[in-house]
C-alpha cells in the first residue's frame, strides 16, 4: 500500500519503463556530455573491462564477455554485440569517488614560519554508465563511511553531489559473482537515477530504460522511445532472473556470527599459507577505504604536501608502531581483512563490508576465495557461535 | 538541464561542497609555535604549544592531536598538559622514530601543526565517591598526567588517590617533579618502583604489580586508570582484580598506527572499534575479550 510519499518520488514510481534502442543509447551519452558530464564507462582496456572516459557508445565494449573464477580473468568474444553482457572489472567506481591518490594540502616555508592551504577539490559533473547492483550497494557503503559519520570528507562529498547515475541490470554472471547471497543483486533496485536492461539478440538490440529520480525522468523525455511492451518487461526480467539463478557462488548466511566467534581459529594459518600478502583484494575491493599520507618536499624542504594514498591492511606497514608491527603475522592480517569486511563493518558502519561482486576471488593470484575461507572457518569451528563480540 | 546545480537526486548528500575544503577541514593542520622545550629523561621532550591563530584549544585529558613536524609527518600523541588551560597545550614526546626524531630537534620558536582533539577521554566524574588507582610505568605516565590535575583539582569529590609508577631505572622516572609534589602531599599516596637502582637505592624496588599489592584502598569501590605497554597492562588487570576490582572500574588507553584521526584510514582499528574513536581510552571489559587476542 502506497502512504504518504512526496511528489518526486510518487512520479517517478509511476513512470512506466520504456525502451531505447542502439542508437538511443548512444543519443543518452551524447545528450549528458552536451549538458556538460563527463561520461565515465565501460571499455576494453589491458585485456580486461575498465571504466574510463567514454567519447561515445562505439567505446564500450561491444561483444566482450568475461571468464572469471579464482585466480583468472580473460575476456572472450560473445556470442552477440551486447555492450554490457561482461561483469564486474578489476576496477570500480570507487577510483572516481575516492581517487588512488589524492593531494590533501600543500604547505611552505619561510624561515621558522608555515604556511598551509588545503587542495583544491576537483568535482567535475560526471556520468557513471554501467553501474551494476554491486557496485551500487558499494558506494551506498562507502558513503557511510565518508558521508554519514561524525566527520565528512569534503572531496568524497564533492564527487559524491557531481553524479549522475545510469545502472545496468546484470543479465550474466560468472563463477565469481555472489551478490544474491549478499542481497545487493543482480537488479539495481535503488541509488541509480537511470537503469537500463539490456536486449540483445534474435535480431534485436534494445534497452529497457526506468528513472529512478526526476532528474532521471527529465533526461528520458529527452531520448527518442517507445513505451516497453509485456514482451519487453518480460524479457528484461528473464534477462536478470537468468544472472540470479546461474549463480553458483554463495556467501554463508551468517558469517558476521562466523567470524566473530572464530577470531582465533587455527584456520587463520592456513589460509596464511596460500596467501601471498599482494594486497590485490584490498585495492579491487569497491568498498575498503584504508588510506595511508605521504609527505612529501622538494628538495630544499620549503615545499611540501601531503598526500592520500590507498592502503592495505595486507602490509606490515598498515600497523606498524614504533618497536614494530601489531600485525606481524600473515595470519593476522588476513584475519583482519576478512573479519574487517564481513563482521566488524557490521559494527561500524551498520551493513556487511561485502557486495558479493567478487572481484577479490577472481584477482587473487592463488585464487583463494572468501566465501569458501567463511564455509571452513565454520566448518572447522568447535561449536555453534557464542558471543557475538 | 544545468548538472553542476543538480544536488546528488540520488541521496542528499550532507556537507557537499564543490569550494576548496574550508580551514577547519579536520586533515588540514592548525599553526601552532613551539613555546617552550622541556627535555624531561632520555629521548623524552615535553612541548608547549600555542596557536598561532590566538584562538583557544580545546582537549580533554585521554584525547590525543595528531602533530606535525613539517615537511616530515604527522603523530599521534596523547595531551599531557594542564587541559583547563585552554590557552596552549602540552605534549610529551618520546623520540623513537623519524617523525619523533626529527621533532626533538626543533627548538623553542619552531612552527609545528596541530589537528585534533581526536579520541575519547578519561572519564572524570566515573570516579567520583571512589578510591582512584593509576597504574602507569616510564612515559605512560604523560597520558594520564591531565587527568591528575583534573582528579586533584576536585580532590574532595575521591576517596583515596594512589598512584603507582614503574620505572626501568632511576633515570627515566618522567615527572620527577611533580611525582615530589605529589608524594609531599598528604592526601594522596604515589608509589615509585624502579626495576634496577644502583646499590644504596632506598627506594621500592619491583613490579608496578607488587607495588599495587602494598597499596591500600578499597577494590569492592575502586576505579583504575591504567597506562602501560600493551605487555604490561594485564599484569596490572590481573593485580587489580586480585584486590577485589572488577574490569568494568578499569580503563586503559591504548596505542595504534593512525594516518587521519577521523576513522577514516582504517590503520587504528582493534576489533570492530577504531581507536582514534572509540579509543584510545577504553573502559577495559568492553576491550577484555579483544585484548587477549593475540595480533587482533
Amino acid at each position: 500500500m502506497l502512504t504518504q510519499s512526496n511528489g518526486v518520488a510518487a512520479k517517478v514510481a509511476q513512470r512506466p519503463a520504456e525502451v531505447i534502442d542502439r542508437a538511443g543509447l548512444g543519443a543518452l551519452i551524447s545528450l549528458l556530455q552536451s549538458d556538460g558530464y563527463r561520461v565515465i564507462g565501460p571499455q576494453v582496456g589491458d585485456g580486461a573491462i575498465v571504466y574510463e572516459t567514454l567519447a561515445s557508445a562505439d567505446d564500450l565494449p561491444a561483444g566482450w564477455l568475461d571468464e572469471q573464477s579464482p585466480g583468472h580473468y580473460r575476456l572472450v568474444r560473445g556470442p552477440d554485440a551486447a555492450v554490457f553482457a561482461h561483469t564486474v572489472g578489476p576496477q570500480g567506481w570507487k577510483r572516481v569517488l575516492f581517487p588512488p591518490r589524492q593531494t590533501l594540502w600543500e604547505g611552505e616555508r619561510d624561515g621558522s614560519q608555515f604556511s598551509i592551504e588545503p587542495a583544491e577539490i576537483e568535482a567535475p559533473p560526471t556520468v557513471l554508465l554501467g553501474v551494476r547492483a554491486c557496485e551500487l550497494a558499494a558506494i551506498a557503503i562507502q558513503d557511510r563511511v565518508f558521508l554519514e559519520g561524525a566527520y565528512v570528507d569534503a572531496g568524497y562529498a564533492a564527487r559524491r553531489a557531481a553524479l549522475f547515475i545510469i545502472a545496468v541490470n546484470c543479465a550474466r554472471s560468472t563463477s565469481t559473482c555472489f551478490c544474491v547471497s549478499m542481497q545487493t543483486g543482480p537488479k539495481a533496485r535503488t541509488g541509480y537515477d537511470l537503469a537500463l536492461t539490456e536486449l540483445c539478440g534474435g535480431g534485436r538490440h534494445d534497452f529497457v530504460i526506468e528513472a529512478g529520480t526526476e532528474r532521471g525522468a527529465e533526461v528520458i523525455e529527452r531520448l527518442e522511445r517507445r513505451a516497453a511492451g509485456p514482451e519487453d518487461l518480460a524479457a528484461a526480467a528473464a534477462a536478470v532472473e537468468r544472472a540470479a539463478s546461474t549463480q553458483t557462488r554463495a556467501m554463508p548466511p551468517d558469517a558476521e556470527g562466523i567470524l566473530k566467534a572464530n577470531l582465533e581459529s587455527t584456520h587463520w594459518n592456513e589460509v596464511a599459507s596460500r596467501c601471498l600478502n599482494c594486497t590485490n583484494c584490498t585495492l579491487v575491493c569497491p568498498t575498503c577505504f584504508c588510506s595511508t599520507v605521504e609527505d612529501v618536499t622538494d628538495l630544499g624542504g620549503d615545499h611540501f604536501s601531503r598526500e592520500r594514498r590507498w592502503d592495505s591492511c595486507f602490509t606490515l606497514d598498515h600497523s606498524y608502531i614504533h618497536g614494530g608491527s601489531v600485525r606481524r603475522e600473515g595470519a593476522s592480517r588476513y584475519r583482519q581483512w576478512l573479519t574487517h569486511k564481513l563482521a566488524h563493518w557490521h559494527d561500524q558502519f551498520g551493513s556487511s563490508g561485502c557486495t558479493g561482486c567478487g572481484r577479490c576471488v577472481a584477482w587473487c593470484p592463488v585464487g583463494i576465495d572468501i566465501t569458501a575461507e567463511v564455509a571452513a572457518i565454520a566448518a572447522a569451528a568447535p561449536a555453534a557461535p557464542k558471543d557475538k563480540r | 538541464m544545468s548538472p553542476p546545480e543538480t544536488v546528488s537526486a540520488v541521496q542528499a548528500v550532507p556537507g557537499a561542497v564543490t569550494q576548496p575544503a574550508s580551514a577547519l577541514d579536520p586533515m588540514v593542520p592548525r599553526a601552532f609555535r613551539v613555546e617552550h622545550v622541556r627535555r624531561e629523561v632520555k629521548d623524552v621532550f615535553s612541548w608547549q604549544l600555542r596557536p598561532l591563530d590566538g584562538a583557544a584549544v580545546q582537549i580533554a585529558p585521554g584525547q590525543f592531536n595528531m602533530l606535525y613536524a613539517p615537511g616530515v609527518g604527522e603523530v599521534a600523541i596523547s595531551v599531557s598538559g594542564d587541559c583547563s588551560d585552554d590557552s596552549a597545550l602540552v605534549h610529551t614526546i618520546r623520540a623513537v622514530g623519524t617523525v619523533t626524531r626529527a621533532m626533538a630537534q626543533l627548538q623553542a620558536g619552531a612552527m609545528v601543526g596541530v589537528r585534533g582533539p581526536f579520541g575519547s577521554a578519561w572519564p572524570i566524574e566515573a570516579g567520583y565517591g571512589k578510591d582512584v588507582v593509576f597504574i602507569t610505568g616510564t612515559v605512560g605516565l604523560a597520558p594520564l598526567r591531565p587527568l591528575i590535575y583534573e582528579v586533584l583539582k576536585r580532590r574532595e569529590k575521591y576517596g583515596k588517590v594512589i598512584i603507582t609508577y614503574g620505572s626501568r631505572g632511576v633515570d627515566d622516572i618522567l615527572y620527577e617533579r611533580d611525582l615530589h609534589t605529589w608524594r609531599g602531599r598528604f592526601d594522596m599516596d604515589v608509589n615509585v618502583t624502579v626495576h634496577t637502582a644502583p646499590t644504596g637505592y632506598r627506594g621500592l624496588v619491583g613490579s608496578v604489580a607488587e607495588a599495587v599489592n602494598r597499596s591500600t584502598f578499597e577494590g569492592g569501590n575502586a576505579i583504575a586508570f591504567v597506562c602501560r605497554s600493551e605487555a604490561l597492562t594485564l599484569a596490572a588487570v590481573r593485580a587489580l582484580q586480585q584486590r577485589g576490582m572488577t574490569t568494568d572500574c578499569m580503563y586503559t588507553t591504548l596505542e595504534r598506527s593512525m594516518k587521519c584521526g577521523i576513522g577514516f584510514c582504517g590503520h587504528c582499528q582493534f576489533g570492530p572499534t577504531f581507536m582514534c574513536k572509540e579509543g584510545p581510552v577504553y573502559r577495559f571489559d568492553t576491550i577484555e575479550r579483544l585484548f587477549a587476542i593475540r595480533e587482533l
